[in-house]
């Protein structure tokens, strides 16, 4: 059997964009605004390019569920290097659990040793998903990677934790999200982005994999967080000491 | 209706993460709360004792299993799964070890959760930050279904002491699977205040340009009692160890103080620090994007400003 990586890839709101929320609290407003691969998804990809450039894997097929729209983030996906893409659609978006579901058919069909995920989207913030997985899958989740160390049929992942850093062994297949600092992704070139235009990129509904979307979640509403207050400036170091003492904030 | 909930103790084998505390206030907020709190453990009898004197807790289950000696979620996921069937409510701290550990039970309950829930509206109506807390959502559960959240524990105070909870020991539910074993950990114990709950924060950015100039902020913080932070850059470039960074995907603080030195501001950052009481920051750019959101600015270069500030204290 062919030895695959499956990465899960998301389509958010790009970083650096300031997002507004709708005056009428339904929701935050997305129009226009630029899109993007997760930045951990793009990490978790980066990790599966690298394992199969070390000949550790022979085939990375990325796999994302949403809109028609995230076609655009799988194609930079299969320019960055994967081989195959995944694209099941979706035009209202999918709970963790129901994203989860489907990724674990998607996997059922694919056979992978390892399934590589981001450890959050950064617009939901749930970071759900990878443990989710692996509890349906009923695998090992190794999450928070900093560090992937594969053996045979084993991996030893470097986990960021609270207190530091925590190694773990977990039998293949299983499920690893990966951290800021597994890696840094690599820059996507031209001549890669019209190559990736060949590479095959194949549509399933989610009916097809037979599921049906469950809501555990109703949104009752979208608000903008409590700003904080502009403070005031202070010219020197002896005026910020005597200005936080005024505050007794240095009393012990 | 009353609400039965089952927090999920975090620990270290010997003491109560913080954490738990918080969640035990956090369930407190939902009316007429029945409060159980596990602690899976080799063993568990201190931790249970820690976790019986919070003040709101009604009963303390123990689950010892030698496996549980490590905080492993596919081990202590489906001893939770299994003992949940009489609560409405499992939570855990949205701290590495809840985050890790909840979204599993969640999927062995079939439920979705409710990630970082900052404030308890009803007993199913829950608000969360979006968006690294660019936004805030609110969101509800329907009456059938369990509710399973991770509670973000800067929104609120550790519960207090003097309990008296009862202490029952259960055997372990479920046989752990074997496929996931710990290794080894690099918990760095230091003298300092923790972080996560220190009253006091200085944290440093980029432009302290090395580790040894780091130094000195870690001198600055032991003359205040201070906890060490640092932003993503200062971290990536190997000035600071990861456990300090502060910010959407570092640690979320509460201090009463957070002094921001050679930090630009960064949103990802700034969801670190939205529940700091006073926020102090030193830099020498005047248009850097921490000045919208500091209490006290001082615009200059912090190589001369943080030995000064030392020598004033
Ligand atoms: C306009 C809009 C409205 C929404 N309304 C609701 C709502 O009413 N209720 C509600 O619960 N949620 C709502 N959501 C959230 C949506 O359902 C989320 O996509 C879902 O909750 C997944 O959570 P997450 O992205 O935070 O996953 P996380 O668990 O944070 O993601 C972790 C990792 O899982 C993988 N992953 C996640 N999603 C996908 C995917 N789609 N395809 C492939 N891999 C993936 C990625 O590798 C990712 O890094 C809405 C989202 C949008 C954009
Ligand atoms: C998905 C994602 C998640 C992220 N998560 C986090 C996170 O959790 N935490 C986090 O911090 N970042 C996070 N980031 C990174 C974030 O976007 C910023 O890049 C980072 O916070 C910048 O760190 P900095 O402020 O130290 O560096 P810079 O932005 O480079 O700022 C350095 C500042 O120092 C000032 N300065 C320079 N020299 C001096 C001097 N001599 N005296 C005084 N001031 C001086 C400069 O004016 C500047 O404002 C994340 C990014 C992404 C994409």
């Amino acid at each position: 059997m062919m030895k695959r990586i499956v990465v899960g890839i998301k389509r958010v709101v790009d970083y650096n964009v300031r997002i507004r929320v709708k005056p009428d609290g339904s929701g935050v407003a997305l129009d226009g605004v630029k899109m993007s691969v997760n930045p951990f998804d793009e990490i978790a990809l980066e990790e599966a390019i690298r394992i199969k450039e070390r000949g550790l894997a022979e085939e990375v097929v990325v796999a994302s569920v949403g809109p028609a729209d995230c076609q655009a983030q799988l194609r930079t996906c299969l320019a960055m290097g994967a081989d195959r893409a995944l694209h099941v659609h979706s035009d209202t978006p999918t709970e963790p659990l129901t994203t989860a579901r489907i990724l674990l058919k998607l996997i059922e069909r694919e056979q992978p040793f390892l399934v590589l995920l981001g450890k959050q989207a950064i617009d939901d913030d749930n970071g759900q998903t990878g443990q989710m997985l692996a509890a349906l899958w009923q695998r090992p989740q190794a999450t928070f990677a900093s560090k992937i160390a594969l053996a045979e049929g084993k991996a030893q992942v470097t986990r960021e934790v609270d207190a530091g850093l925590e190694t773990l062994e977990v039998d293949l297949p299983a499920v690893v999200t990966a951290d800021l600092r597994l890696n840094e992704p690599r820059y996507v070139k031209l001549p890669e982005i019209m190559k990736a235009k060949k590479k095959p990129l194949e549509t399933l509904s989610v009916e097809s994999l037979g599921i049906a979307p469950r809501v555990h979640l109703r949104t009752v509403r979208v608000d903008p967080p409590p700003q904080r207050q502009k403070g005031m400036c202070v010219e020197n170091a002896a005026e910020l000491v005597a200005a936080l003492k005024a505050k007794g904030l240095l009393a012990s | 209706m009353s609400a039965a909930i089952l927090i999920v103790a975090e620990h270290d084998g010997s003491t109560l993460a913080t954490g738990t505390a918080k969640c035990v206030a956090c369930a407190a907020t939902v009316a007429q709360a029945q409060i159980t709190v596990v602690v899976c453990a080799s063993d568990a009898a201190a931790v249970a004792r820690q976790a019986a004197d919070l003040q709101g807790v009604h009963r303390v289950l123990t689950v010892e299993h030698p496996v549980h000696a490590h905080p492993l979620a596919a081990a202590i996921a489906p001893q939770i799964a299994a003992l949940a069937a009489p609560y409405t409510h499992v939570f855990g701290p949205s701290s590495t070890f809840g985050k890790d550990l909840m979204p599993r039970i969640a999927a062995l309950l079939e439920t979705a959760q409710v990630s970082d829930i900052m404030a308890v509206e009803s007993p199913r109506r829950f608000r969360r930050p979006i968006y690294a807390g660019n936004a805030i959502v609110t969101v509800e559960i329907p009456e059938d279904a369990k509710v399973v959240g991770t509670v973000r524990t800067a929104s609120f105070p550790a519960a207090g002491t003097g309990g008296t909870a009862r202490i029952e020991k259960v055997a372990a539910p479920a046989e752990p699977p074997p496929h996931t074993r710990f290794v080894s950990s690099t918990a760095a114990k230091s003298d300092r205040p923790d972080l996560q709950t220190a009253a006091r924060v200085i944290s440093g950015g980029r432009a302290l340009g090395s580790a040894e100039a780091f130094q000195m902020l870690y001198r600055l913080a032991d003359k205040l009692g201070a906890a060490v932070g640092a932003s993503r850059a200062a971290v990536d470039a190997g000035y600071a160890p990861n456990e300090l960074q502060v910010g959407q995907t570092g640690k979320i603080i509460a201090p009463e103080l957070y002094v921001a030195i050679g930090i630009s501001g960064a949103i990802q950052h700034l969801t670190g620090i939205k529940d700091a009481r006073t926020i102090v920051a030193i830099n020498k750019d005047p248009q850097a994007p921490i000045f919208e959101v500091a209490d006290l600015g001082l615009v200059g270069d912090l190589f001369e400003i943080v030995p000064q500030i030392e020598k004033l204290l």
